[in-house]
């Protein structure tokens, strides 16, 4: 863009297209991209960054990162990447997955690609139900949370509990980098009204860039980060911003569950 | 030009098959074991650890046949020769894969040493697997370029020849082989060819550095894009069909009957139509060695010729119906098949003959 002679990059980065993208309103998966593409243009590794697109919300995302891609079937991300890393160890590879392709139908290729430390990046986003279908159950979804699958609320007698997948990575020794953040702005009381704080987010950018330093350094690293779906929540954005900050992390508590690299400390 | 040097050995059909791959220029190896075809991936984990190859980089035993075929694909999203063999319940979970990388036209090889179907069935030889090969396999319009060995020495030469044809037309290729070449014991010989080398800068994912990005994806919304899509991949088959249909003809010319079989069965019924001429019986051979593209001009032909046909295959009559396809229904084909495990013997396969019968002279 330019304006008067001076140009405006008004937050243009090169690491993304221009295409806008189709993420519904409030949802958190903007919010991400953003994240990894500034990630990907501090640490200068476009021009070597292939992503592997997942089955879910995030399988339009060859529109948007402006990389190579490669489109993997629904829960193979991780298998696929390996494929790629294996033959090209110079490349950085990633993906986002959301919670149905990743600890669901992908459980096994994520689980193997930790065990072996495989040299990849992985973000997870949970927002507790597949979204991109329509809102049904996902393994995330809360005890008594409504889903298309689930009318009458989860019954974790039927389903069993919520799978927490970063505790689940935490106890894999391949993996060197597993932590919990959230997309998810924090809502403040104001003097005239509601604020909303960042500070989730400035951890969320951290970890994203700590997730392509640790690839760098030869290890697996996994960022699982909460976010909201309001549209299949059947929330106004906001009471899904809240419920997320109460309900979702409560279930999911925030933190690192391995850094062997020590990278947080850094 | 000096002939090639040539290496003789004594091997197993599933090993010479590794061996013919690594001669190929393999870069890497997926594998998942299953009986019969595992001495494949122990003979390249074996080669792996011994770094006599220098371009083979990747050994990976995976969790699943999901999981190794997804890593084929990725890796084959490099430009790299990839490779995974299977024997057939896991070529039926490798379909996912093989669906995927079709549509995104990726240069892989998949080896299918067909077992005993459905379900576990048993360890025996069998073809039962012809459709699932030859008609796509999994979801959505695509074929695969189906080679079919029937010794030893084509189990050794045929990676080549897959790799070749994966690149040339950016598609998947299979070797559909069966228990009984996997585990056959034969002398083969080793031409020691080049690999060919084939142009993968329009294409691969190598980082997107002084070139806008490369997308394999099989996803596009877009119903009139991927109509187009579609119709191209349809275009490429064609071309694959007027110029890579591959198969030997053997006393067909004065025969009056022409046996049909692929594979292993092939190597019978060769030896059948040899006693069969031996007492004067017209009678013929045509062994298909692509089994997509099938060989349906050349049985066109012969039935023009006024051959009747009679098929023999390790299944219930899966090529069959290509064979009728082929000759239409105004000749006549008749079925001989064995499943389960068992072979025919030169003897069903005369016996058979004999009831059709042909003029002796």
């Amino acid at each position: 863009m330019s304006e008067a002679g001076m140009e405006v990059k008004a937050g243009r980065l090169e690491a993304l297209t221009d295409a806008p993208t189709h993420y519904c309103a409030g949802c958190e998966h903007g919010t991400l991209t953003r994240l990894i593409a500034s990630a990907i243009e501090t640490l200068n590794i476009r021009e070597r960054t292939v992503m592997v697109d997942s089955v879910g919300c995030s399988v339009l995302a060859y529109n948007y990162f402006n990389c190579d891609h490669f489109g993997a079937a629904h829960g193979r991300a991780p298998a696929s990447a390996a494929g790629l890393k294996g033959m090209r160890p110079d490349l950085t590879v990633f993906t986002i997955q959301g919670d149905g392709d990743a600890a669901a139908i992908g459980l096994l290729e994520l689980l193997y690609a930790a065990k072996r430390g495989t040299p990849i990046t992985i973000f997870l986003v949970n927002n507790g139900i597949y979204g991109m279908t329509g809102g049904q159950m996902a393994p995330t979804t809360l005890e008594g949370q409504v889903t298309t699958t689930t009318p009458h609320g989860r019954d974790v007698k039927l389903t069993g509990t919520p799978l927490d997948v970063s505790k689940l990575l935490a106890g894999i020794d391949g993996a060197s980098y597993v932590k919990r953040a959230s997309l998810v702005v924090t809502e403040l009381a104001g003097p005239r009204g509601s604020v909303y704080a960042i500070k989730n987010l400035m951890d969320a950018k951290r970890s994203v860039e700590n997730a392509f330093k640790v690839q760098s350094m030869g290890g697996f690293a996994f960022v699982e980060l909460l976010s909201t779906c309001s549209i299949n929540w059947k929330m106004p954005i906001l009471d899904a911003k809240r419920f997320a900050n109460t309900q979702l992390m409560k279930q999911f508590p925030l933190g690192v569950y391995r850094d062997v690299f020590g990278v947080e400390k850094k | 030009m000096s002939s090639p040097a040539k290496e003789q050995r004594y091997l197993k059909g599933n090993e010479a098959l590794a061996y013919g791959a690594l001669d190929a220029g393999l870069n890497a190896y997926y594998a998942y074991p299953i009986t019969p075809s595992s001495e494949i991936p122990e003979t390249l984990a074996k080669e792996f650890e011994t770094g006599k190859y220098p371009g083979y980089k990747v050994f990976l035993q995976a969790a699943s046949e999901l999981e190794a075929i997804s890593m084929v694909l990725g890796a084959a999203a490099t430009g790299s020769r990839v490779m995974t063999a299977t024997s057939s319940p896991g070529f039926s979970l490798k379909q996912e894969g093989i669906s995927y990388g079709a549509g995104m036209e990726l240069p892989f090889l998949v080896v299918d040493i067909c077992r005993a179907g459905p379900g576990l069935g048993n360890l025996g030889p069998e073809q039962g697997d012809y459709f699932q090969a030859t008609k796509g396999g999994g979801h959505g319009n695509y074929r695969l370029i189906v080679l079919a060995p029937n010794s030893v020495q084509e189990m050794a030469t045929f990676p080549k020849l897959a790799f070749d044809l994966a690149f040339r037309y950016r598609n998947p290729v299979l070797i559909l082989g069966d228990a009984f070449t996997g585990q056959l014991k034969e002398g083969v010989e080793f031409p020691q060819l080049e690999p060919a080398r084939f142009d993968v800068s329009s294409w691969a994912l190598t980082g997107a550095r002084d070139r806008p990005p490369h997308l394999l994806v099989s996803l596009e919304l877009d119903y009139a894009k991927h109509y187009k899509h579609v119709a191209a991949m349809y275009e490429k088959y064609k071309r694959i069909e007027e110029a890579e249909v591959r198969f030997e003809e053997f006393e067909t010319g004065d025969a009056e009957v022409v046996i049909v079989a692929f594979g292993i069965v092939a190597r019978i019924a060769r030896g059948a139509v040899n006693k069969l001429r031996a007492r004067g019986v017209k009678v013929g051979l045509l062994r298909p060695i692509t089994l997509w593209p099938f060989p349906s001009t050349a049985l066109k032909k012969l039935a023009a010729d006024g051959k009747r046909f009679l098929v023999v295959e390790l299944n219930t009559g899966q090529m069959l119906e290509d064979v009728r396809l082929a000759v239409g229904n105004d000749v006549a084909v008749d079925f001989l098949g064995r499943w389960g495990g068992l072979l025919p013997s030169e003897a069903d396969i005369e016996g058979m003959v004999n009831r059709l019968e042909v003029t002796a002279a």
